[in-house]
């Protein structure tokens, strides 16, 4: 089993490599300079374990949210690799893999994730961590107001930068530095690799937020 | 060696395979007019979301359509700019990808020398040659000395013609893009009605300006009954007004370099009275006029992946992993 995972949903640009048991990780913080980045570093990655694209069993990548042009680039090296090396891909959440890397950093079980949306706005997702240790979602995504948010009772720990940008009341632990890194999504795709559930034809990002141009009937 | 092209700089998504011994071998084009079409422009957000879908799926059927596997494929062309940047970004991220996973070597084109080039698709064409590009987003003359070698004559320093010809119409309540509609009903008018400016024909110089003409046809319409014929009369001596300034910057373009040749690409090079009057006209000047076949004239892979072919002939490819798009890019 081998899976290369890729990540450039927010300023963290990361890649990571499962090879057989093995993994591999690279990661850099950049605001604009994903498009120079992600390839060299995927290419490093694979000549370093001395592999092709071609040996591969899958691509994981980061779907989203997050900035738009970055989930369009993930995508679209996605796309490109799992296309000229018949490579079948799966799609993992940005938010799960913040809610992954706070249980693998600070085993965090029950985690609220807060990624900051713009427009006053955060994408929201609240996770919990199955037997396994894998993060599983509690509800569906959105991208909502931070007042709109309703909190779940019990003992959670607040991830990802919405908890800076948007201050909140509740007196919880909180992750803001958390950022989705590919390692993370190698994680949550492992149990996904023997069915991949997508090809580079059906590769969308998932932007949540969906309404981006005023309707015309609304003007 | 088998180059596959990629354009996504607006609102197309097409994709091209071209072969150095066979030529074209065949094209795909996925046309988003109707998305943006509701919204009176193109929204660019919109536009890159789309390119997302439908790239792919437009690779697969061009393979099938020329019955080649992923790995016959030497090298890849994709169009860096000008254009949106979000729309080029998702052909740059996919075919530079695609180069990288294949092995083989990749090369970022300039969207407006694939339409210079476009002609060449299907008839010889030798340089040194003007060409008048003209489409929604240019109108430039350009001195075309060879490949690679290009010297900008004039352009406009506002409107582009298919621009003025899709705003225009807009303002005639034909729709959006609504220029090849006002095309079709200028043939209804009758050309001797109305008479429009000829904007910067009394300048020296080889530059264009349409904006005025666009508030001039407004005015006209504001101050007229506003019948159907008069619809007709008021696109017929715009296009005419367009048509006549693209003709008569053509000719001293040629008097200017001397060159015989003139190529005429980009989108408003499909019109018919552009084609007709300039075709007189270089029988005027002794020269000959080449037009891309008419699929060819709108964006396009076809013209991509021939520009990439001379390119990497030349021995030109990206030099490195990084792929970028470049939206403001000039040519010359």
């Amino acid at each position: 089993m081998r899976l290369l995972a890729l990540d450039t949903a927010t300023d963290g640009c990361s890649c990571a490599l499962y090879n057989q048991g093995q993994i591999s990780a690279l990661a850099e913080r950049t605001p604009r300079g994903h498009s120079d980045l992600i390839l060299p570093m995927i290419d490093r990655l694979l000549r370093d374990a001395q592999l092709k694209p071609t040996d591969l069993t899958a691509l994981v990548f980061g779907q989203g949210p997050g900035s738009f042009t970055g989930l369009r680039i993930a995508c679209g090296v996605t796309q490109g690799i799992a296309f000229a090396a018949d490579l079948p891909v799966i799609p993992i959440s940005d938010l799960a893999a913040m809610a992954q890397a706070a249980y693998r950093l600070h085993h965090a079980r029950n985690v609220l994730v807060a990624l900051d949306a713009r427009m006053n706005q955060i994408y929201w997702g609240v996770y919990q961590a199955d037997d396994a240790g894998l993060m599983q979602k509690v509800q569906a995504e959105q991208v909502i107001n931070p007042e709109s948010v309703i909190y779940p009772s019990g003992e959670w720990t607040a991830v990802g930068n919405g908890w800076a940008v948007y201050p909140h009341t509740h007196t919880m632990p909180t992750l803001s530095a958390v950022y989705p890194l590919a390692q993370d999504m190698l994680t949550l795709a492992l149990p996904l690799a023997h069915n991949p559930p997508c090809t580079a034809a059906r590769c969308r990002p998932v932007y949540l937020r969906d309404q981006v141009v005023q309707s015309p009937q609304a003007k | 060696m088998l180059v596959l092209g990629i354009e996504t700089s607006c609102d197309e998504t097409g994709v091209a395979l071209y072969d150095e011994q066979q030529g074209l071998l065949g094209h795909q084009l996925y046309s988003q007019v109707a998305l943006h079409a509701q919204y009176g422009g193109v929204v660019p957000e919109l536009a890159s979301r789309d390119h997302v879908r439908k790239l792919i799926p437009l690779l697969e059927q061009l393979l099938q359509q020329c019955d080649k596997q992923r790995a016959d494929i030497d090298a890849v062309a994709y169009t860096q700019g000008p254009g949106l940047i979000g729309a080029l970004l998702v052909g740059a991220a996919v075919g530079r990808s695609l180069a990288w996973a294949l092995g083989v070597p990749a090369m970022g084109i300039h969207h407006m020398e694939g339409h210079l080039l476009a002609p060449m698709l299907d008839n010889p064409l030798d340089f040194p040659f003007v060409a008048l590009l003209v489409s929604g987003g240019h109108t430039q003359l350009m001195q075309v000395n060879a490949l690679a070698d290009y010297q900008l004559l004039g352009e406009s320093i506002d409107d582009a013609a298919g621009e003025a010809f899709d705003k225009t119409a807009k303002l005639l309540g034909l729709g959006y893009p609504g220029g090849a509609v006002l095309a079709k009903l200028a043939q209804q008018g009758q050309p001797e009605r109305y008479h429009f400016p000829r904007p910067m024909t009394r300048h020296a110089g080889l530059n264009f300006s349409f904006s005025g003409l666009k508030t001039f046809a407004l005015t006209t319409w504001q101050n007229s009954a506003q019948d159907a014929q008069t619809r007709a009369d008021i696109a017929c001596a715009f296009e005419q007004a367009v048509v006549d300034t693209l003709v008569l910057k053509c000719q001293r373009a040629m008097q200017q370099t001397q060159l015989k040749r003139l190529v005429i690409a980009g989108g408003v090079s499909a019109n018919l009275q552009l084609r007709q009057k300039l075709t007189f006209a270089a029988a005027r000047w002794g020269g000959q006029v080449y037009y891309p076949r008419l699929e060819f004239c709108t964006d396009n892979g076809a013209m991509i992946a021939y520009a990439g072919f001379l390119r990497l002939k030349r021995g030109e490819f990206d030099p490195d992993l990084r792929f970028n798009a470049r939206p403001r890019w000039s040519l010359s």
